[in-house]
């Protein structure tokens, strides 16, 4: 069992255009950092400096991680997250 | 012919071509329509518009298509009425409600998004047009869609008002009902439109979608004879129809229509649902996102997309903002309809309680012109009345009994 991680489409050309790729269970930004590994550039995408971007959304379990623990939300074995820009919404920083 | 060269990040500055794309591949800001105001300044002219029908495409070249509209040509234009009896009421001297509760088609300001929205998606070719909805855009989606000849899917939460889904049914659209709340329909019509080639009206057309709301601005000012109010209320869920309005009121500064831009812009929202009144009040640059609870359901973003430039304008016209509780929602609608003959949905109520407050506050100036935006009809959420309105008084039918009646209601 592992994380599944669903890319958004402006993410799908780092991802080799897979829609929803796999990662080991963590903290969601251990899973950030796990994944710029395996698809180098990802992670300054998504985030600056430890904390996720101003305009990225991500959601564990379909739950936005600011009404959960936020970057040290832990993700579990079988549980799902979404990264999907939030348009041009604020973040709670 | 359309002036729109690019479309650029609002946050970056990179600039990319005119595409059914919403959001900056690098920093994930938003993109935004890049005109060229040089060559609209000679076309676009007060006499120009004068000419023209009174629709909302009076004002197409501030507006991203390139061809020739496709719907929306008896939308726009709603009234701007006089307030005179809610002025008095409030203590102030000159008030208007901009009136898009008769907006043709569908009741809503959203007839003006939709129409620029549904043209643009004619133009890249899409044949099938979705949209996440609390209620009004869902109306409109599968209202004017039917009148474009597309496809339609419309989202909604599962919640809401019965009115307001039979509302949409009635144009034949896919309507999908989602368990959870907008934000939760929003999220899930993002993961979609990623996979499905569709033309999401608030999502990868988001950036054409959005600029119709600076129809509404537009009239505002040519309805006062190309002047600038001094206050303009707006009723916030996402936060892009203010952001909007402020745009179109510094566009028409840029361009000529108006000679002097010194309006304030004030944000409303229901206490239930207020990231941006709170982030403003609280002095935060950032919003946080809450969890809805109020009846007014068409204002119930908890995540509002556009909340942070939202902000941005407000602090820009130097106005401010405020959020009110649903007894003092449901009160408004009545004063509204009672001194005006304006039958508000519950936004409409957030809007003038809003205002009335900021009034009494001494944040809005009491000479005006003061301008409240009514987006939406009170047809469509009758129900949020229920038990709040005056009784109903039943007679037999006989003189006798009217005037037994008419004893106790006093004249």
């Amino acid at each position: 069992m592992s994380v599944k991680v669903r890319i958004p489409t402006p993410l799908q050309r780092l991802t080799g255009g897979k829609e929803e790729v796999e990662a080991a269970p963590g903290k969601v930004m251990d899973i950030v950092n796990k994944l710029d590994e395996q698809f180098p550039g990802i992670g300054e995408r998504i985030s600056e400096g430890g904390k996720i971007r101003r305009f990225v959304n991500i959601y564990v379990n379909e739950e936005d991680i600011r009404f959960l623990q936020a970057e040290e939300t832990e993700v579990k074995d079988g549980d799902e997250v979404s990264i999907v820009p939030a348009i041009a919404g604020g973040r709670d920083r | 012919m359309g002036y729109v060269s690019a479309l650029r990040c609002r946050e970056c500055a990179r600039e990319y071509p005119v595409e059914p794309i919403y959001v900056c591949e690098f920093c994930f800001g938003p993109l935004e329509a890049v005109y060229d105001y040089e060559r609209i300044k000679k076309a676009l002219t007060r006499e120009a518009i004068a000419k023209r029908p009174r629709n909302l495409w009076r004002y197409r070249e501030l507006l991203p298509i390139e061809g020739e509209p496709q719907v929306g040509f008896d939308s726009g234009m709603s009234p701007l009425v006089r307030a005179e009896r809610l002025a008095k009421i409030l203590g102030v001297k000159e008030l208007y409600i901009k009136d898009d509760t008769v907006m043709h088609p569908t009741l809503s300001f959203k007839d003006r998004v939709v129409s620029v929205a549904l043209t643009r998606a004619k133009e890249f070719g899409f044949d099938t047009v979705a949209c996440a909805s609390t209620g009004n855009l869902a109306h409109s989606v599968s209202a004017l869609g039917a009148r474009a000849g597309l496809k339609r899917f419309v989202f909604i939460p599962a919640s809401l008002e019965q009115s307001k889904i039979i509302a949409s049914l009635v144009y034949g659209p896919n309507l999908i009902a989602v368990d959870g709340n907008y934000d939760d329909v929003n999220r899930l019509c993002s993961e979609i439109a990623n996979k499905y080639r569709w033309a999401f009206v608030n999502i990868n057309i988001r950036p054409y979608y959005a600029e119709g709301s600076k129809t509404l601005g537009f009239e505002i000012l040519e309805q006062l004879g190309w002047k600038a109010p001094a206050s303009v209320v707006i009723p916030c869920a996402s936060g892009s129809l203010l952001t909007k309005i402020w745009k179109a009121f510094k566009e028409s500064e840029k361009i000529g229509l108006i000679d002097k831009l010194d309006s304030k812009i004030y944000a409303a929202q229901a206490t239930g649902c207020s990231p941006i009144t709170t982030a403003l009040k609280e002095g935060r640059e950032v919003i946080r996102p809450v969890k809805p609870g109020t009846i007014a359901k068409s204002l119930a973003i908890g995540n509002p997309a556009d909340g942070f430039y939202a902000l941005l304008a407000i602090k820009e016209s130097g106005g401010w903002g405020e959020d009110v509780p649903d007894e003092e929602i449901i009160n408004a609608m009545k004063l509204l309809a009672g001194s005006e003959g304006i039958f508000a949905e519950t936004a409409g109520g957030v809007t003038l309680a809003v205002t009335k407050k900021l009034i009494e506050q001494g944040k809005i100036d009491r000479e005006g012109p003061i301008i409240v935006c009514v987006t939406g009809n009170g047809l469509k959420t009758q129900e949020a009345l229920q038990g709040h309105t005056a009784p109903v008084h039943h007679i037999k039918p006989n003189l006798a009994s009217f005037e037994d009646v008419l004893k106790n209601i006093g004249r």
